[in-house]
């Protein structure tokens, strides 16, 4: 194993609102790759205000993370598109300020992908989580084409016991949440996630995960509306083998 | 034509409906991505390829006076005539006066994205000349007086039947019992109407793929060969293009070349590429007597030096429209004018203005497919962006997602009173929500459970419960 390291977790708004236990799974994995976790007080990354041109919002949002997380060794998000933002974006909005430029390509520098980082900084090959379910992996946009996340989940989605995964056609083919995209143009976002539930329908898994809450509440009302009993989780939740502690999204606690 | 891009969400909302574009839409949205892929995995060097693509364009762009001024020394060099056009109407009136000093009634057209936005069919009809479009989905919209719907593939809303009514409505000369079912049928039809066109028409005009610095040369490429006719069989060759398309040497294009198929259509080369340099030399076989290029400016310019630059490297190859989920959900005359699709969305604002078009650049998710499969690597989620801070800047921004912007832009600026909110509405929602896992309805997000459920909070932020975790963690120890 790695050097041991500190680890600030971006447990992103969406996870904090809805889904706390994406955070407690991040946190397990985090310490079982050798971290320490600390969590700073954090509200959003920013990119609400970003992607709907509010460039100054973004920017103050911007400047308080990058104060937050200084001086970790390591900032982990369990969500592809938080992490894109710092690692991607922040540099960008920062272009023409070059001190804060300079420590928004430090942060950015450090921040990574939940599992991108466990496979790739930390050298997991496999998880030691056990799940009997036939399970299909979306690839959350930001992730795949922003952080080239891809491999990682499934290599150690592959080594969870009893678990088998299988390609749902499209995998790679956005949702249709977008952020605020699935408000502003309701009727698109309905179509590209009806689309995206009736290949996952199509796939007869029990299960589809991903690396972003915010994709995986939209398939998982979509699916639920279409009545469907896939479940739906964070690809973390699985990989930590805490699907116990809480059930599938949209489904009720008792 | 007049744009209709500020009805973007009302004309999406009819493209869903429409069974027909649905069904074309749903066989063109695996197709296209698939030959993509295909083609590129026999071509290891894609890759590299697109960066060589991208530095010819970023050094044209940045000498184009330069190379525009070569490149018109070496047409009139060759005998062709080039006309400069700083505006639509300019562009307009640069090829009727052509055509009126060659006495042209029939005017035969290859395809042309530049001559759809200089809506240069109407401008034609309108003082008396008749416009032929010879691409088979060119000709098939313009006999149902409509925009094109893809940037390449013009007709690709429909499916035969509807262009098999196009026909029967228009070819009354024709027996109306003869048989339309197929394909094969439909093309034999369209050639046979058009094949005397091409012998009767005064003038040809087409666009331009790239228009070579070095040689004073126009290329272009065709899949059914209607582009040579047009260009060879007329007296007159009218070369109808923006400023943009110029490449510096043959072996540029020649590069670009080797992208653009790939990228746009999934074969390794177009049926039909053709150079014309000049008119018809003496001793030449064929080939036209005239030959003029009308170069269009018509915004392009502007954006040069400025933050939407990139957007000019485009080569029209439709690869972004082809991989992107909302074009393929709303088709392509839900963008309102004549670019739809990611390149639509940057370029119609710039060229129809931000107020028209200002829903184009919302209208993504931000998916990157585009980005990530445009030969010449243009970053259009961010040049969309670039427009939603204009729009932002310029309020333009329709004002409740504003002020409701703000307003959560201010409370996420306050840790403390954010957590406080964000653990009320956990707790509210998830109490909510406990038995059910999810709503049904919500009021305040209606746009997201009129068509699917909301999943429930759990019920505590992470935050919060972090924090007893800790402090249990602390009294353990």
């Amino acid at each position: 194993m790695p050097e041991p390291a500190r680890v600030a977790l971006l447990v992103t708004c969406l996870v904090d609102l809805f889904r706390p236990s994406v955070g407690f799974a991040a946190v397990k994995l985090l310490e079982l790759a050798g971290c320490t976790v600390e969590v700073p007080a954090q509200t959003c990354c920013g990119q609400p205000a970003y992607n709907s041109g509010d460039k100054a919002d973004a920017k103050a949002i911007a400047r308080q993370v990058i104060a937050a997380f200084s001086g970790y060794d390591y900032v982990v998000a369990p969500s592809g598109s938080c992490a894109g933002m710092v690692e991607v974006h922040y540099p960008e909005l920062f272009a023409d300020e070059p001190e804060t430029l300079a420590k928004a390509q430090e942060l950015a520098s450090r921040t990574y992908e939940l599992v991108a980082f466990l496979v790739d900084m930390r050298g997991m090959a496999a998880v030691s989580a056990q799940w009997p379910r036939k399970v299909t992996y979306h690839d959350a946009c930001s992730g795949l084409r922003e952080l080239g996340v891809k491999q990682q989940p499934r290599k150690l989605l592959v080594s969870v016991d009893g678990l088998q995964l299988t390609e749902v056609p499209g995998a790679e083919v956005c949702c249709g949440f977008g952020g605020t995209f699935c408000i502003k143009y309701p009727e698109i976002s309905d179509k590209m996630v009806t689309d995206k539930a009736a290949d996952i329908a199509a796939t007869g898994a029990d299960a589809v995960l991903a690396g972003d809450l915010g994709c995986l509440l939209n398939i998982a009302g979509k699916l639920s509306r279409r009545g469907s009993n896939v479940e739906v989780r964070h690809v973390a939740e699985v990989l930590a083998g805490m699907t116990d502690d809480a059930p599938p999204i949209g489904l009720p606690t008792r | 034509m007049q744009p209709t891009s500020h009805s973007f969400p009302e004309n999406a909302r009819a493209g869903l409906a429409d069974p027909v574009l649905q069904q074309a839409l749903g066989l063109a949205r695996t197709g296209f991505p698939q030959r993509r892929l295909e083609a590129i995995a026999r071509l290891p060097e894609f890759e590299a390829l697109r960066e060589e693509g991208r530095a010819i364009k970023d050094h044209v762009l940045a000498h184009l006076d330069f190379y525009l001024e070569l490149y018109e020394r070496n047409v009139t060099a060759s005998g062709g005539h080039v006309h400069w056009a700083r505006t639509a109407e300019e562009a307009r009136a640069a090829v009727l006066d052509i055509c009126r000093a060659a006495n042209a009634r029939i005017v035969t057209k290859g395809k042309s994205m530049v001559a759809e936005e200089i809506a240069l069919n109407d401008h034609l009809e309108q003082n008396g000349i008749t416009p032929v479009e010879t691409d088979l989905g060119e000709y098939i919209i313009q006999l149902r007086h409509e925009p094109p719907s893809h940037i390449i593939a013009p007709a690709i809303h429909l499916m035969k039947e509807q262009v098999a009514d196009a026909f029967r409505g228009a070819h009354t000369e024709l027996d109306p019992a003869r048989p339309l079912a197929d394909p094969r049928a439909l093309c034999d039809e369209a050639r046979t109407v058009l094949r005397p066109r091409f012998l009767s028409a005064d003038v040809g005009i087409t666009g331009a793929n790239f228009l070579v610095a070095e040689t004073g040369s126009s290329i272009i490429v065709t899949n059914e060969g209607n582009g040579d006719l047009t260009q060879i069989l007329p007296r007159v060759h009218i070369v109808v293009t923006g400023i943009e398309k110029i490449v510096p040497t043959l072996e540029d294009a020649a590069t670009l070349l080797r992208l653009l198929a790939r990228s746009a259509t999934g074969q390794e080369f177009s049926s039909y590429t053709t150079i014309s340099t000049g008119p018809r030399r003496a001793g030449d076989l064929d080939g036209p007597e005239e030959y003029h290029v009308v170069l269009v400016d018509n915004g392009r310019s502007a954006l040069l030096g400025g933050e939407f630059q990139d957007m000019l490297r485009c080569l029209r190859c439709a690869a972004c429209l082809n991989h992107c989920p909302v074009y393929a959900a709303v088709g392509g005359h839900a963008y309102g004018w004549v670019y739809p699709g990611p390149m639509g969305a940057v370029l119609t604002p710039a060229l129809v203005g931000v107020g028209e078009a200002s829903h184009l650049p919302n209208a993504s998710t931000f998916c990157g497919r585009c980005e990530s499969v445009c030969p010449v690597k243009i970053p259009l989620p961010k040049m969309m962006r670039h427009w939603r801070e204009r729009e932002f800047a310029w309020k333009l921004t329709p004002p409740v997602y504003r002020s409701g912007l703000k307003l959560w832009a201010w409370v996420a600026q306050r840790p403390p009173l954010y957590h406080a909110l964000a653990g009320i509405a956990a707790r509210v929602l998830g109490w909510a929500g406990v038995y059910r896992g999810r709503f049904r309805s919500l009021p305040l997000a209606s746009g997201w459970t009129a068509v699917r459920d909301m999943p429930a909070p759990q019920g505590r932020s992470f935050q919060s419960l972090w924090a007893e975790h800790q402090r249990r963690a602390g009294k353990a120890r």
